[in-house]
C-alpha cells in the first residue's frame, strides 16, 4: 500500500544517475583507506609471528633476513613451553585474574542493586560518593597503594594484586543501569511470597542480568590480565610474576634471542586473542559500554 | 511500619470468623505484600546498607583511603624504609618538586606525549568507524585489525615495537636504508624520535578503544536521518558533514576526555620501551613518581608529585563538565 504514496517513490532516489558517481566515488574512497589502514595496522603482529617462527640464528641477522628466510621452525616455542617460567606466569595471571572477577562482580552487582532498588537513608550521599570515584586516576595511587599494601603485610600476595582491583566503580554504574531497567513484577512477585531480598537478588535479579555481568567479567579480566604497574611494583616475589611482569623481563633476559623474545608475546597475548575470538560481542559490547557509561 | 502488623492481623480473624479457608488464603497474601512492599523502611534499610557494604568496604579501602593518604604523606618526610608517616615537612616535598627540573621535564614531556597522542587517536578512529560502519562489509575484519591491539598486555606490544625500532637492523631502520636512507637513527635511541617512537606504538595499541565507541555512538543514528538526506540530493560527505559529525558531538567531546586522561596517565609504554630515556627525555610524571618511591624509598617526595598530577587530570574532568554545563545552558 506504501507503493503509491510519494516517500517510497522517492525512496530510491538515492540510487538517481546523478547521484550514483557521488557514491560510488565514496565507497572506493572508503574502501581503500580502511583496506591501507587495515594492513599497516596488522603488520606489526604479522612480523612478530613470522619472527617467532623464525630461527633465533636467522632473525639475529635482522629484518631483511626474517622477511626471506621460509624455512618456519617452531623451536621459540617448544623452548619456552618446555623453560617452565610462562607456565608460572599463565598462572599468577590466570588466578588473579579469575579470583579478581568473581569478587568484584560480587561486590559490585550487590552493591548496584541496593543502589537500583533498596530506600535507604544516605543512599543518595553513597551514589555521590561513588560518582567521585570515577574521576579518581588509578594508576596515580600506585605509591599510597603500595603503603597501604604494606602496612596490611600483603605485600608478595596474590591478594596485593586481587583486592586493589575489586572496586570497579564503572561496573557498579552499568550494573545500576541495567537493574533500573529490569521490569520490577517479577520482583515483586517473588516478595509477595515472602522471598528475602538477598533470595530476589540471588534468584531474580542475578539470572536476568547475566548477559551484562558476562560482558563486564570480561572487561574486568581483561584488564586485570593486562595490569602492568600494580604487580609489577606489589609482588615482590618473582614466582609470582603476572604475564605482564614476566614479559617485562624478557627482553634483559633472552638478550639477542629474538624469535624467543617475539614467541613469548605472542604467547603472553593469546589467551586474550582467543578469549576475543570466543566472546566478541561481549568484548566489543563491554567495552563500549564501560566507556560510554563511566 | 505500625500499621502492617494490624494489618497482617485484622483481615485473617475476620475470615476465620467466617470459615473460608480461600478467603484467609487471599487475605493472608494481600497482608503479607503489604508488609513486603511499604515493609519498615528499617528493614529495607538495612538491606540497603548490607548490600552496599562489602563494596563500601573494598572501595573506602582501596580507592578513597590511598587518596586521602596520598594527601597526607605529601605533607611528610614518609619513607619506605621506616614505618610511620615520618617527621612533619609542610610543603618541603611540593617545593621540591616545583623547583626541580627532572619534574618539569617530565611534565612537560607527558603534555608532549598527550599532544602526539589525542588527535591521531581521536581523528582517526572517528574517520576508521564512519567508513566502516558506512561500507558495512567487513566489520569483523576491522574489529580484528583495529580493535585486537588494544586488548592485548602493554608488555606484549611493547615487546613488538621495540623490536621493530631495533636499531640499524629493525624491521623501521631496515624500511628507511631499502628507501634510500643510509644511516637511519634509532627511534628509541634519539632524544628528539624517542617519545615519538612511544607515540606511534600507543596509537596503534589504543585506537580499537576509540573505533569502537564511535562504532556504538553511529548506531545511535536513526537511520531515516540519512535516508532523508538522500532523498534531498546530499551526497555522502554532505551527509556526514551534516549529519554525523554533529549527531556524534556528545562522544566526541567524551572521547577526547577519556583519552587527555589516559595519555596524562602513560607510563608503561615508557616504562617498557625506553625506561625514560635516552637521558630524561621520555621521563614521564608516572616514571619520576615509581622512581621517587621505589628507587629512592621517598614516599613524601613521590605522594607530592602524585597529588599535582592527580590535581591535573581532575581539572581537565571538571573542565569538561563545565564546558557541558555551559553548552547545555546555551542550548537552552
Amino acid at each position: 500500500m506504501s507503493t503509491s504514496n510519494g516517500i517510497s517513490a522517492a525512496a530510491p532516489a538515492a540510487r538517481i544517475p546523478g547521484e550514483k558517481g557521488s557514491g560510488r566515488g565514496f565507497t572506493v574512497t572508503a574502501w581503500v583507506i580502511l583496506i591501507t589502514l587495515s594492513i599497516l595496522w596488522l603488520i606489526p603482529s604479522l612480523w612478530a609471528m613470522k619472527t617467532s617462527f623464525t630461527d633465533n640464528g636467522v632473525s639475529a641477522l635482522g629484518a631483511p633476513a626474517i622477511l626471506e628466510g621460509w624455512n618456519l621452525t617452531t623451536d621459540s616455542y617448544e623452548t619456552l613451553l618446555r623453560g617452565g617460567d610462562i607456565w608460572n606466569w599463565y598462572l599468577a595471571s590466570f588466578v588473579t585474574g579469575v579470583l579478581t572477577v568473581f569478587l568484584s562482580m560480587l561486590v559490585c552487582t550487590m552493591a548496584a542493586y541496593a543502589l537500583s532498588r533498596l530506600e535507604f537513608k544516605g543512599r543518595r550521599w553513597a551514589m555521590l560518593l561513588i560518582v567521585m570515584g570515577v574521576m579518581i586516576p588509578g594508576n596515580v595511587l600506585i605509591v599510597p597503594l603500595f603503603a597501604l599494601l604494606n602496612q596490611l603485610s600483603l605485600l608478595g600476595t596474590y591478594w596485593a594484586v586481587i583486592l586493589p582491583q575489586v572496586p570497579q566503580v564503572i561496573a557498579v554504574f552499568v550494573f545500576k543501569r541495567f537493574f533500573d531497567g529490569l521490569p520490577k513484577e517479577f520482583e515483586e512477585a517473588a516478595r509477595i511470597d515472602g522471598a528475602s531480598y538477598w533470595r530476589i537478588f540471588r534468584s531474580v535479579v542475578l539470572p536476568l542480568s547475566r548477559p551484562v555481568i558476562a560482558a563486564m567479567s570480561i572487561v574486568t579480566f581483561v584488564g586485570v590480565w593486562n595490569n602492568l604497574m600494580l604487580p609489577l611494583f606489589v609482588l615482590t616475589n618473582p614466582r609470582l610474576m603476572t604475564i605482564p611482569v614476566g614479559l617485562a623481563t624478557v627482553q634483559g633476559s633472552f638478550g639477542q634471542r629474538v624469535s624467543d623474545i617475539q614467541a613469548s608475546s605472542i604467547l603472553g597475548a593469546l589467551p586474550l586473542v582467543i578469549l576475543f575470538l570466543i566472546f566478541q560481542r561481549q568484548v566489543v559490547e563491554g567495552v563500549a559500554g564501560s566507556g560510554l557509561k563511566g | 511500619m505500625s500499621t502492617a502488623p494490624t494489618n497482617a492481623t485484622g483481615p485473617s480473624v475476620d475470615s476465620r470468623v467466617e470459615g473460608r479457608a480461600d478467603a484467609t488464603d487471599l487475605d493472608r497474601r494481600r497482608a503479607s505484600r503489604d508488609v513486603a512492599i511499604r515493609p519498615g523502611t528499617k528493614h529495607e534499610a538495612r538491606a540497603g546498607w548490607m548490600f552496599l557494604l562489602p563494596f563500601a568496604i573494598v572501595y573506602v579501602l582501596f580507592l578513597i583511603w590511598p587518596v586521602i593518604y596520598m594527601f597526607i604523606s605529601s605533607m611528610f618526610n614518609t619513607s619506605l624504609v621506616e614505618t610511620g608517616l615520618g617527621s612533619f615537612a609542610g610543603f618541603d616535598n611540593y617545593r621540591e618538586m616545583l623547583t626541580k627540573e627532572e619534574f618539569w621535564k617530565s611534565l612537560w614531556n607527558t603534555l608532549v606525549f598527550t599532544a602526539f597522542t589525542v588527535p591521531p587517536l581521536v581523528i582517526l578512529a572517528f574517520v576508521l568507524a564512519v567508513l566502516a560502519n558506512r561500507v558495512r562489509r567487513g566489520q569483523w575484519f576491522f574489529r580484528l585489525a583495529f580493535f585486537v591491539p588494544f586488548i592485548l598486555p602493554s608488555a606484549a606490544i611493547a615487546l613488538i615495537w621495540n623490536f621493530i625500532f631495533t636499531p640499524g637492523t629493525g624491521l623501521w631502520n631496515s624500511l628507511q636504508s631499502a628507501l634510500g636512507n643510509e644511516s637511519p637513527s634509532p627511534v628509541l635511541g634519539t632524544p628528539s624520535l624517542a617519545m615519538l617512537g612511544v607515540a606511534v606504538t600507543t596509537v596503534w595499541w589504543t585506537i580499537g578503544f576509540n573505533f569502537v565507541l564511535y562504532l556504538a555512538g553511529l548506531q545511535d543514528i536513526p537511520r531515516e536521518l540519512y535516508e532523508a538526506a538522500a532523498v534531498d540530493g546530499a551526497s555522502q560527505w554532505q551527509q556526514i558533514k551534516s549529519i554525523t559529525i554533529p549527531l556524534l558531538g556528545p562522544t566526541t567531546s567524551l572521547v577526547i576526555l577519556l583519552q587527555i586522561i589516559a595519555s596524562l596517565k602513560i607510563f608503561d609504554q615508557v616504562y617498557l620501551m625506553t625506561g625514560g630515556g635516552p637521558g630524561l627525555s621520555t621521563q614521564v610524571v608516572l616514571g619520576l613518581v615509581t622512581n621517587t618511591a621505589f628507587t629512592d624509598y621517598r614516599v613524601g617526595a613521590a605522594s607530592a608529585a602524585s597529588v599535582l598530577l592527580f590535581i591535573v587530570i581532575v581539572v581537565v574532568a571538571l573542565l569538561r563538565q563545565a564546558m557541558e554545563w555551559f553548552s547545555a545552558r546555551r542550548a537552552d
